[in-house]
């Protein structure tokens, strides 16, 4: 049973940075929109994420359900050391989810408009930024649980660059993410070659932080390297990233199906999450010293990890179809390029 | 103020944020599916109006209560690290569940809020109903999860371990029931006297008289019933803490000494180092015999219990007082208006009983807030009943203090604007619904 909620532990996250991600990404687009089209990004993307945003959010919950009741001493460290990332990501959340919301159900539109669009962006950004950081820091070995003095307890455990870069990494992928999702869900050429456009820089600047990360990564003497490239699953997902990628890009410029196009952006970011996950499985928090925190040695006692496996199974039971009921009615009829 | 304390406000703070907004979830929709059901059988324009009306404020609280509930999530590890290694995996099944039970709601949510008028009507109504029942169900389990920090089951607490773990018993802790029940009804109540009161005040400042007498009677409908059930539920609650935490009972009523035919301790000013209640009503045997239904039995009083395992006082007692006092006017209240429409239908006309219902407005709230007081205050110095003390489980970072801060000031930003948002909400009331009989 510990690996069915193992599994789910990942899926959850897998779906949180692609679902999650793509909504996070729909803000950080809004960003980077000129004031021109700033409209007409944000109605397009208030309409395709408008009925699912707030399920996309729940992976999130599922996953931090999933550690606190089933691997206590791995959510209790990491909330204990990331306590600072951990708060700002939350005032993100709560800033992000309402001014979704609060701008458009205001009765009146008036300036107050430009007051939650103003908070939805920003947001929007630093949102991912710091989960990006919080899950570099869970394994950059930096958390060093009998740090005496504070700095070294509760700030240089998440404030480095291979963090940082990371959080600027995640940034991008989101970007990417709802760039190529938002592709399909407008009609008209004008504004379908400037999203097009939108997702080819998201992807270029995914692809300078990734290399950054790299360059962090060394220079904190974090072996990320290693990591990836010397097991076989690392390499393999790399290279089908990469091919999938060409293949994409290929795609983009001879303005191919969308939804193969989506499913390419999606296959890498899953290939990036297995090859940075697989590598140290079951371990999932590096610590200060090369101490792990293991999903298999510091998982709840046996009763506790049947019953949640068994939540989880029931759960998807009753979440599953109807989840994919509601993408559907709001996805059909739209998505075409012609 | 210590990072301790800072750290106990934080959680007060952020708990008594989103019970506002959760109880509007759990509530609120049975409210917009009775008036839908309405407007799909009469057709009567007035009822969608309501719907659609009612679906706004329920999405701009959704919103709110979803993020602050993720913000929860986090909270527990954040502040409460040793509770949360050691509880989590045994309190944790309810938790697990509500996942699923959110995540319904917030689907439902999806279809119901964008769904008019694209999908079948009565499959559409009934999606809104689903976002009822999932959100009382995670509303039953998260108080679930609660009532096990109350009366802790489902482990053996041997020399600091917590073995033979079984979650299913920890879930259906002897308390689960009675505080559960006390928690829906009390949503109801408080959702329902809030929304009346408002529209009550629409009615009375003569604006949409329609509109707003409709969603009126809806809302005191189950407001009402809500506040005559609750006394009984409340029953059965102080029977059940007068068992398992007579600390908490004894906090509650103010009762230093334990002796037989107790008294009911009304109001007055508890006075923790004198051992006395000043300027209280007392009704001799009461306590006796809401406890123990027999005016004789002895009620344990605080000198039963060790000085360091007793809760604070006072704060406990007028918490409980309040949310006393404030349950019996709003159950005056609800009598009248049930005499109103069953013996006097010439009350409805009348401007008083309105009025009384516009003072009623935030009375269902600050019960619950109260109530959520006494419960929580009352339960200290523990965090797990006699096993775990909150002191022993709060996160070693320091700092805690400016965190509180910043979260108040968070938190209170975030009440005005929803609250600036519900009175744009009412205000464009005429703009947005043309009632006009002729459509």
């Amino acid at each position: 049973m510990i690996y069915v909620v193992i599994a789910y532990l990942w899926a959850a996250i897998l779906l949180y940075i692609l679902l999650g991600g793509a909504d996070f990404g729909a803000g950080i687009i809004e960003l980077f929109t000129s004031n021109k089209n700033k409209q007409y990004t944000r109605t397009t993307m208030y309409q395709a994420i408008g009925p699912v945003w707030e399920a996309n959010h729940m992976w999130l919950i599922i996953a931090i359900v999933v550690l606190f009741v089933g691997f206590p001493e791995i959510y209790t460290t990491v909330s204990t050391h990331l306590h600072i990332p951990l708060v700002i990501m939350l005032f993100g959340i709560i800033a992000r989810g309402t001014a979704f919301t609060f701008r458009h159900y205001d009765a009146v539109v008036d300036n107050m408009q430009k007051v939650y669009n103003k908070i939805f962006v920003y947001s929007s950004f630093v949102t991912p930024f710091f989960l990006g950081v919080i899950a570099a820091s869970a394994v950059s070995g930096r958390i060093d649980t009998g740090a005496g003095d504070f700095l070294t307890a509760y700030i240089f455990s998440w404030l480095n660059w291979f963090s940082i870069m990371v959080g600027f990494f995640t940034v991008a992928i989101c970007g990417y993410l709802a760039a190529i999702f938002i592709i399909g869900e407008t009609k008209e050429d004008a504004s379908r070659i400037r999203f097009i456009r939108k997702a080819k820089q998201m992807n270029v600047a995914a692809v300078v932080f990734g290399a950054l990360v790299f360059w962090a990564a060394h220079s904190e003497g974090i072996p990320l390297d290693e990591w990836l490239f010397d097991n076989a699953v690392g390499v393999i997902a790399l290279i089908a990233a990469l091919l999938s990628l060409v293949l994409l890009w290929y795609l983009l410029l001879k303005k191919g199906k969308v939804y193969i196009i989506r499913v390419l952006a999606g296959f890498q970011v899953t290939m990036i999450l297995l090859a940075i996950t697989l590598r140290h499985y079951p371990n999932i928090v590096i610590l200060k010293g090369g101490q792990y925190l293991s999903l298999m040695e510091h998982a709840g006692q046996e009763k506790t990890i049947w019953s949640l496996a068994v939540a989880l199974l029931l759960g998807s039971i009753l979440i599953l179809p109807a989840l994919f009921y509601l993408i559907y009615s709001f996805q059909k009829n739209k998505g075409q390029w012609h | 103020m210590n990072d301790f304390i800072a750290a106990r406000s934080q959680m007060a703070l952020s708990l008594g944020f989103h019970i506002v907004f959760s109880c509007i979830g759990m509530v609120m929709p049975f409210f917009m599916a009775v008036a839908h059901f309405y407007w799909l059988r009469t057709n009567d324009v007035v009822y969608r109006n309501i719907t659609k009306a009612w679906s706004k404020g329920v999405a701009i609280f959704f919103a709110t209560g979803a993020v602050s509930g993720t913000v929860l999530s986090f909270e527990l590890g954040l502040l409460w690290p040793e509770f949360m290694k050691h509880a989590g995996p045994i309190f944790g099944m309810p938790f697990s569940l509500e996942g699923t039970a959110f995540f319904i709601e917030a689907i439902a949510l999806g279809f119901f809020l964008y769904g008019w008028g694209r999908f079948n009507k009565w499959f559409h109504w009934f999606t809104g109903v689903v976002v009822g029942v999932s959100g009382l169900v995670s509303g039953i389990l998260v108080v679930a999860a609660n009532a096990w920090m109350n009366s802790p089951a489902g482990f053996d607490y041997v020399n600091g371990q917590y073995l033979n773990i079984d979650p299913i018993k920890a879930m259906f802790n002897d308390a689960w029931f009675s505080q559960a029940l006390h928690m829906c009804i009390a949503a109801f109540v408080a959702t329902g006297f809030a929304v009346a009161g408002i529209h009550a005040l629409m009615i009375l400042r003569k604006k949409n008289v329609r509109f707003h007498m409709q969603s009126f009677r809806i809302a005191a409908v189950f407001a009402c019933v809500a506040a005559l059930l609750q006394p009984l539920s409340g029953d059965i609650s102080a029977k059940d803490v007068a068992k398992r935490q007579p600390a908490k009972l004894a906090a509650m009523e103010a009762h230093f000494h334990t002796e037989a035919a107790a008294p009911l301790i009304v109001g007055g000013i508890p006075d923790s180092k004198a051992k006395e209640v000043k300027y209280a009503l007392k009704l001799p045997g009461m306590l006796s015999f809401m406890v123990h239904s027999d005016f004789q039995t002895p009620v344990t009083g605080l000198d039963k219990i060790p000085e360091q395992d007793q809760p604070p006082v006072a704060i406990t007692h007028y918490a409980f007082q309040v949310m006393v006092g404030l349950g019996m006017l709003m159950l005056a209240i609800s009598l009248c208006y049930f005499v109103a429409i069953w013996k006097k239908r010439s009350w409805l006309q009348n401007n008083w009983l309105l009025r009384l219902f516009v003072l009623a407005t935030p009375m269902g709230f600050i019960a619950v807030e109260a109530g959520w007081t006494v419960t929580e205050v009352g339960r200290q110095p523990w965090i797990i009943n006699g096993i775990m003390r909150t002191a022993d489980a709060v996160t070693p970072m320091p700092g805690i203090v400016y965190s509180f801060y910043i979260f108040t000031a968070v938190y209170i930003s975030l009440s005005l604007i929803v609250t600036f948002l519900l009175y744009r909400q009412i205000k464009m009331v005429d703009k947005l619904y043309d009632v006009s009989p002729s459509l």
